[in-house]
């Protein structure tokens, strides 16, 4: 039953893909030449692409801290710390979305802060700006990070920090060569979750990336409710699929490479 | 064992302690902010707000001006009320199933079963509205629901497969050697020591549905409205700050189920994989 609803949507999608027109009378590629014969679609998977793999960056630059604190913490600090981290995770992308808007509005708590402090005259712009909108990505997607994470870094047997610590070794080389490289697997969970969601956040990407940055789910959503080119709109699908299933692999093989290193 | 600190262990502190701040405030930050927005008296998302006021909960509450949301709201409700039961017994049954038999097909099934959580959701919604179509139904709530319960019966699995591989295989034996049935196992066994991990994966597949965008955007229409949906209209068009209500009440009603559900079942400890 499960595998009928969940599977057979995707075969029709491929399926779809391979027809030039909403009637489905004429099987053939014109959709595909069209996609990927035009630059500014190919551009769009790219930037797509791009846009995934920042917001893996930035999340793992903030998670990983975090991550450590958690794992340093007693059961009391834990216990605020894993609630902190689900609430947002609970709450609407919509509501997480709106949120980003009422900060980096140009009198928004950004503008306001910026201006207070004096870094800034005038109300910067932030809204309609990749850096804006991998911003708001890194705080929607953080705690899929986070809880993967956490989950792996509670199972690393705290002896093994200490003996780290008794063979003279610093507080860093504890964190960066014990604690990190054994935490991988939670990390290569969270980073694939990550870019996953970050790549399909359709709302996200378009309400605060605006008219002017454009990603494949933004395609998909014209071509099919818009537009109603069917065969097209399931051309990006696959696209934004394969997408997604590469920058999983690439995400792994990176994992992969990181722990050789480290031992 | 008391060991000298050294610059380098300070460092370590500072710079590690200081960007989880940044990263706490950049996580938590933003809720404040819409809780605060919601109060405002101002017309524009301006911040800090000139006033604070309940009017935008008042112009929330109006049968009248909000009716649309109403129904919007209704809806999400029905449809994630429905979507969550149906996963719930769905996950159960195929957890117990798989829990059951460790062979490689059902570490096939268990893969199938987590795909939803990894995979495009928008391509997955894009594919269900091309797939009723053809079919020949119009979006519908039943729809929407089967939709939405491909989506989050993932997250009642995931948390009852976990409760059941911590389950002792001596309590079911021992259960069957005093000659009960399977049935009567399971029923008096197996289902009250994972209930609450049944428990906290329903009410995560609830909220899922419930803010669920990828498989709605697809499948609604005027007839079939839903919340995010709305919200996401409100702000494309003239930002209305009623969404700041609507995200107030959201954020309410979510904690509170939180804490309760944490008192309940564990629910943090449960989704933290502790």
């Amino acid at each position: 039953m499960y595998l009928i609803f969940f599977i057979a949507p995707f075969l029709l999608l491929l399926w779809i893909s391979f027809h030039n027109d909403n009637e489905l009378t004429q099987p053939g590629l014109d959709n595909w030449i069209k996609f990927l014969g035009d630059p500014f679609y190919v551009e769009v998977v790219f930037k797509t692409l791009r846009l995934g793999l920042l917001t893996v960056i930035a999340t793992t630059i903030l998670s990983y801290p975090i991550a450590v604190i958690y794992y340093e913490s007693g059961v009391r600090i834990r216990k605020i710390m894993l609630f902190m981290i689900i609430l947002p995770l609970l709450l609407s992308v919509v509501v997480r979305t709106f949120a980003w808007i009422a900060i980096l509005s140009r009198e928004g708590v950004a503008n306001a802060t910026l201006q207070g402090l004096g870094l800034t005259d005038g109300p910067i712009s932030l809204l309609q700006t990749e850096f804006g909108l991998i911003l708001s990505l890194m705080q929607i997607e953080m705690p899929l990070m986070l809880l993967p994470l956490i989950a792996v870094m509670q199972r690393i047997d705290p002896r093994m920090i200490e003996a780290s610590r008794a063979l003279g070794a610093s507080r860093w080389r504890t964190t960066l060569q014990v604690l990190i490289p054994l935490s991988l697997p939670g990390w290569i969970a969270g980073a694939t979750l990550v870019f996953a969601s970050s790549t399909t956040a359709f709302i996200s990407q378009s309400v605060i990336g605006g008219q002017r940055l454009i990603y494949l789910p933004a395609v998909i959503y014209q071509q099919s409710m818009v537009i109603y080119n069917w065969p097209f709109a399931a051309v990006a699908s696959i696209m934004l699929l394969v997408s997604v299933l590469g920058g999983i692999f690439l995400i792994a093989a990176v994992g992969r490479w990181i722990s050789r290193e480290a031992s | 064992m008391a060991r000298r600190r050294t610059a380098s262990d300070v460092s370590h502190d500072i710079v590690i302690g200081g960007i989880a701040l940044v990263g706490t405030v950049i996580l938590i930050g933003p809720v404040l902010v819409v809780l605060i927005t919601s109060l405002s008296t101002s017309q524009a998302l301006k911040f800090p707000p000139p006033g604070f006021s309940f009017q935008w909960y008042e112009a929330l509450f109006d049968t009248l001006q909000s009716r649309q949301i109403h129904i919007a709201a209704s809806n999400s409700f029905t449809v994630a009320l429905w979507a969550t039961a149906c996963a719930t017994v769905l996950s159960v049954l195929a957890a117990v199933a798989i829990a059951r038999v460790r062979s490689p097909s059902a570490r096939a099934l268990e893969a199938t079963f987590m795909a939803p959580l990894i995979l495009p959701a928008l391509s997955y919604g894009l594919a269900t509205l091309m797939f009723f179509s053809l079919l020949g139904y119009r979006p519908s709530l039943l729809l929407l629901t089967i939709g939405h319960l491909i989506v989050i019966a993932p997250f009642v699995f995931r948390t009852t497969l976990a409760s059941l591989t911590q389950l002792e295989p001596s309590l079911l034996e021992g259960s069957a050697s005093l000659g009960a049935n399977r049935l009567y196992t399971f029923r008096r066994v197996t289902l009250p020591i994972i209930a609450p991990g049944i428990v906290a994966g329903a009410f995560l597949a609830f909220v899922n549905s419930l803010d669920n965008v990828p498989v709605s955007l697809f499948l609604t229409n005027a007839r079939t409205d839903m919340l995010p949906i709305r919200m996401w209209g409100m702000i494309e068009s003239t930002l209305d700050v009623r969404v700041a209500a609507i995200s107030g009440l959201l954020i309410v009603f979510v904690f509170v189920l939180m804490v309760a559900l944490d008192r309940l079942v564990g629910f943090t400890r449960r989704v933290g994989g502790d």
